[in-house]
């Protein structure tokens, strides 16, 4: 029956993922694609995703803390991050991302650093979101493999 | 614009003074040939009159002449006569009675003298004695006696005309005297100059002739001649009158006036004959010189015309006549060159006019293409955000108010894609594909399509393939489908009972059927009357009566017997010739509402549907047709229809296809038709179907999968042949399973129980040894209750060969293939992508990831790389990869350039491959190496597209991964690579 509970409470974070914007149809994809033969798929690329981002965000602060502001490079890391987003369908670190890559066309220092800290802000709060989403989805599977035993 | 008219009519200005000049001058010409001819005319009339004057002239001249010389002959012969009778005759035989006697009665050999007179020569010693003699006294013209002179010359004998002068002394007349002495000395006739007559006051000369007293020789001196000197003959010409006469007696005479003149002294001519002319009188003449046979004295004759010539009227009227000419010939060219002129002018305008519109039109489908473009993506939006709203929790009102607005958002987004596909089509810029597709599975997909809706409405719907049609086909399958989802579309929209059919065929092989019943219509017509009098039903699909009755089952039947007689006698080849295309003719029949007689000519109009109130009660927007003919115009066919009001349509179209060249390396060894289960070969079914043409169809989804199918039309006959009393082909029944098939409408429940019972009485008995199962073929589901439970399963139609594929697999208790569970357009991919090696390339670990996750699902082996040159590392020649999915961002070394390394690759090892030759046949299953590259990119726009397509890649996909577009772009590669 906890498995129940803990089965209606994901689905809740995920539709209130869905009506914030968080994620986007390309998760449901994903969520597709996760079937008995690959059953930990969508838990492996959201942690790819993270490790991902992470990388990226650090990489980013450290251009954007240098004087003389390395704009392609800059453009060429958003372009990462707004393509990892993409994949996995984070929708509003997307948009953050295409804001962010506007900003670096117009060479806007302080547009950067506002759009990056608006991305940090988007992708840690979907990390957050990531991390409960997880928790659950273990606790079910450890539910179910009780169940089973 | 402003400059450019300005310009134009500086030109026109030029050109109009060009062209009064032209006229100026034309009219000069003209007026210059009428003068020119006009005085040639003249000129050549003046020579003719002067001719004319010439002959005529020379002509008086030479009659006067010779006249002149016959009297001076006579004078001449009179001048011997004297001599001769009264010199040398003693006594003379001669006095003037004699000789007025003779000169009268030979007057007529002298018209032109007035007379003949001889003077005797007396000298002065001689005088008295010859006075005496002659007894009168020698007078002077005066008619005094003569004064002492040396020497006389008194008339002695004398015509009677003259002979007032006998007596007279010649000598005394000064004309005379001079004659007398020039005549002697030269023993010529000579003449005086000429001078008034004596008694008519003519004018005229005298002619005197010497006579001489002996024969003088030849050359006898001057002094001898005046010597031998005896007398003198002379005469009187009366020129005025003899003239007159001889002008008399020749024509033309009143034209021209004559003038002999004595020129003897040039300075002062002297006229002998004619009037006086004034001086100014100009006009042609002509001078005759006379030759009066006198040494001494000069004659000419003149002639002129009375009267000027007259300009003749040919003079006048022929250059009038080539001047009005000329004008005409003139003003019809000036006509013809502004009528030119105003005619390039207009066309020059409209050609403008023409750029303009052509110009408007393209500008209005390319905004069309645009706007339709930007509506697109927010309906994709719109429509996206709705799906995710229906997946959430709805109360029942929102739910379907979410619905309602989805359906609403799918129609917009269709009506915009055939909008688009209009407005690409007028922009030229539609093209169609060539990849090998499947044209039966097509129809499968489209009669599922519709299945749901012809359920609903209790319609037939049925698809028939020739068996004739090549299993894969070269094309553009999206098209083809469009084209044929329109019509049966259009079909099931405005059709309520009765069926719609779908066949297709070899165009070649349709007609020759079509042809074979026309004949046979001609020769057995009364017969099929018959037919059609006892028959109510038509024997079509449904038995409701088709528009083209040349579907009807008659020519249905021939079309299947030909298929069967080409098969057996060419048993491996289906098709008689090689030929790399192939014409499809398909035709789409349905027994709706028909299209109005009216409407029939604008059906295929854009917007144009048959009335207003059709839109109303059907819906739709009537670009659907419009939009099926320019793509069959496009894949090199026609579509037509023939239409009945209330009875039906059907709609036919060829298409131009290629035939697909099956290679023969190993992957081909796959089943054509993989989707399709082929664990049913050697399966047999007997079909009872009441009505020909259904049973064919449904024979021929039969023969799709292999089972051997025999249609009978009712029960009976299906026993039997179960049994296999007709020696049919059940005969041999015994290890295969078998299946009966009935057709719902073609029993009552009540007879499938009676069949049930029979069949179980048959296995009882052993005429069979079990008992088949049986399928039942329903309409709809409705139809499913009657008598399920005696049946084994049911399939309600429209058929499709997979249903029936599914459908034995549960009766005959066959495994299930995975692929007959998922929706059409994953197995379609996942029929392409299974065991096939891919190749993924990214640097992003996520996209990475997830483009992995969708190509394993449908069942690929992928591999992945972070990086353009990981992949090149890979890709090394000879590698195992079907296909390569290939970012285009990435650091180092970016999609394209990685690709361009591939390709060089590639072509280098070909190359060798060619050389050499020995390659090839370690690696025999390739032929020549070309990789499949398919870029993923998220921003699919023109630029890209072409980039991809310049550095050797096949084309691209949108990433994330979208499956329909991932199928389209793999389809390309996979299907006909294998």
């Amino acid at each position: 029956m906890a498995s129940v509970a803990l089965r209606e409470q994901l689905n809740q974070l995920l539709t209130s993922m869905f009506a914030e914007g968080l994620l986007d149809q390309q998760f449901q994809q994903l969520q597709m694609l996760q079937d008995s033969g690959s059953p930990g798929f969508v838990a492996e690329v959201i942690t790819l995703f993270c490790e991902d981002s992470e990388r990226i965000l650090t990489e980013l602060t450290k251009v954007l803390e240098q004087t003389i502001v390395d704009y392609q490079k800059l453009d060429a890391y958003v372009h990462q991050l707004k393509g990892s987003s993409s994949s996995v369908g984070a929708q509003n670190v997307k948009l953050a991302c295409v804001q962010f890559r506007q900003f670096c066309e117009e060479t806007n220092k302080e547009g950067c650093i506002q759009a990056l800290n608006v991305v940090k802000h988007e992708y840690y709060h979907l990390r957050n979101k990531f991390e409960k989403m997880l928790q659950l989805e273990q606790r079910i599977q450890a539910y179910d493999s009780k169940q089973q035993n | 614009m402003g400059s450019g008219s300005t310009g134009s009519g500086g030109g026109e200005r030029r050109w109009w003074l060009n062209r009064t000049a032209v006229v100026v001058v034309w009219i000069t010409a003209s007026v210059a040939i009428l003068v020119g001819l006009h005085w040639y005319s003249r000129v050549v009339s003046i020579r003719k009159a002067e001719e004319g004057l010439v002959s005529m002239c020379e002509e008086r001249a030479r009659m006067l002449q010779d006249q002149f010389a016959v009297s001076v002959n006579h004078v001449h012969a009179l001048a011997i006569l004297v001599s001769t009778f009264h010199y040398q005759k003693h006594p003379a035989a001669l006095d003037q009675d004699t000789f007025a006697e003779y000169t009268a009665g030979t007057a007529f050999e002298r018209p032109l003298l007035n007379g003949v007179a001889y003077a005797q020569r007396v000298v002065h010693a001689e005088r008295e004695n010859f006075e005496n003699q002659q007894g009168w006294m020698i007078k002077t013209m005066k008619r005094e006696p003569s004064p002492v002179q040396d020497e006389y010359a008194p008339v002695i004998f004398s015509q009677e005309t003259v002979s007032y002068i006998e007596s007279i002394d010649m000598m005394s007349g000064e004309e005379d005297r001079e004659n007398i002495i020039k005549a002697r000395t030269t023993g010529k006739a000579v003449l005086t100059r000429p001078f008034r007559l004596l008694k008519s006051n003519h004018l005229g000369v005298v002619l005197t002739f010497p006579v001489y007293r002996a024969d003088l020789s030849g050359d006898a001196t001057s002094q001898e001649r005046v010597e031998a000197t005896a007398g003198y003959l002379g005469g009187a010409f009366d020129v005025e009158s003899l003239v007159e006469n001889l002008l008399r007696q020749l024509a033309g005479n009143q034209d021209i006036l004559v003038n002999v003149y004595d020129v003897t002294n040039i300075s002062n001519p002297l006229i002998m004959y004619g009037p006086q002319l004034p001086d100014d009188f100009v006009s042609l003449s002509h001078i005759s010189m006379l030759d009066f046979g006198d040494p001494f004295r000069k004659h000419q004759m003149v002639c002129r015309y009375s009267k000027k010539p007259p300009i003749p009227l040919s003079a006048i009227t022929t250059p009038s006549g080539v001047f009005v000419i000329c004008m005409l010939t003139g003003y019809i060219l000036y006509a013809a060159w502004s009528r030119y002129d105003n005619v390039k002018e207009d066309c020059r305008k409209m050609e403008e006019l023409k750029k303009q519109a052509e110009a408007a039109d393209v500008a209005k489908s390319q905004f069309l293409a645009t706007v339709s473009h930007e509506i697109r993506t927010p309906m994709n939006g719109v429509l996206g955000m709705l799906d995710m709203l229906l997946d959430t929790t709805l109360n029942s009102t929102q739910k379907d108010y979410a619905q309602t607005a989805q359906v609403c958002g799918k129609a917009l987004i269709s009506l915009i894609n055939e909008v688009l596909d209009r407005a690409k089509i007028e922009a030229g810029k539609l093209e169609l594909e060539s990849v090998a597709f499947d044209l039966r599975s097509i129809l499968d997909d489209v009669i599922s399509l519709f299945s749901a809706k012809s359920r609903e409405k209790g319609i037939e719907l049925a698809v028939y393939v020739s068996s004739r049609v090549p299993e894969f086909l070269l094309g553009d399958p999206g098209r083809f489908r469009q084209i044929i989802t329109n019509l049966v579309g259009n079909s099931i929209k405005f059709t309520e009972r009765g069926h719609i059919f779908v066949q297709v065929h070899l165009a070649a092989h349709s007609n020759q059927a079509t042809d074979a019943v026309i004949e046979e219509g001609l020769i057995g017509h009364e017969n099929e009357a018959c037919v059609m009098s006892t028959n109510l039903a038509f024997n079509t699909l449904s038995g409701f009566e088709a528009a083209d009755s040349r579907n009807s089952w008659e020519n249905f039947k021939l079309l299947l017997s030909n298929e069967a007689s080409m098969c057996t006698s060419q048993s491996k080849m289906p098709y008689e010739n090689d030929s790399s295309q192939v014409t499809l003719i398909v035709i789409v029949e349905d027994t709706g509402i028909g299209i109005p007689l009216h409407a029939q000519e604008r059906v295929f109009t854009p917007f144009m549907q048959a009335d207003s109130s059709t839109s109303r009660n059907y819906g739709g927007t009537g670009i659907g047709l419009s939009i099926s003919k320019c793509l069959v115009e496009l894949m090199g066919g026609q579509i037509n229809f023939v239409s009945r009001p209330h009875i039906g349509s059907t709609f036919t179209f060829t298409a131009v296809l290629q035939r697909c060249q099956i290679r023969t390396n190993g992957d081909t060894k796959r089943p054509p038709h993989c989707f399709l289960p082929t664990c049913f070969k050697g399966v047999k079914a007997i079909l009872i179907d009441r009505r020909p043409v259904r049973g064919a169809v449904t024979k021929y989804h039969l023969q799709r999968l292999g089972v051997k199918a025999e249609v009978v039309s009712n029960i009976d006959l299906a026993v039997s042949a179960l049994s296999g009393k007709n020696g049919s082909f059940i005969s041999g029944y015994g290890k295969e399973p078998c299946i009966l098939l009935i057709e719902n409408d073609s029993l009552c429940s009540k007879e499938v129980i009676c069949l049930h019972n029979q069949l179980l009485e048959q296995q009882r008995t052993g005429s069979i040894p079990e008992v088949p199962k049986v399928i039942l073929l329903a309409n709809s589901e409705s139809d499913k209750t009657n008598g399920v439970d005696m049946v084994d399963s049911v399939i309600v139609k429209p058929l499709r060969t997979s249903t029936v594929a599914a459908c034995f697999q549960q009766v005959l208790g066959f495994a299930q293939y995975p692929s007959q569970e998922k929706p059409n357009g994953s197995a379609f991919l996942c029929s392409l992508l299974v065991g096939k090696n891919i190749l993924v390339v990214d640097d992003n670990k996520v996209n990475l990831r997830v483009a992995a996750g969708t190509l394993k699902k449908y069942g690929a082996k992928v591999e992945c790389v972070e990086s353009g040159k990981d992949a090149l590392s890979l890709l090394q020649l000879p590698h195992k990869f079907d296909a390569c999915f290939m970012d285009i961002q990435m650091p180092e070394m970016d999609g394209f350039e990685a690709t361009r390394q591939i390709r060089l690759m590639e072509s280098k090892t070909n190359e060798e491959a060619q050389n050499g030759g020995t390659l090839v046949e370690e690696n025999s299953s390739r032929i020549e190496w070309h990789l499949p590259i398919l870029a993923m990119t998220a921003d699919v726009i023109q630029a890209t597209y072409e980039e991809c397509i310049k550095c050797g890649m096949d084309g691209y996909v949108s990433k994330p991964f979208e499956e329909s577009q991932l199928y389209q772009a793999v389809a390309k590669f996979l299907v006909s690579d294998s």
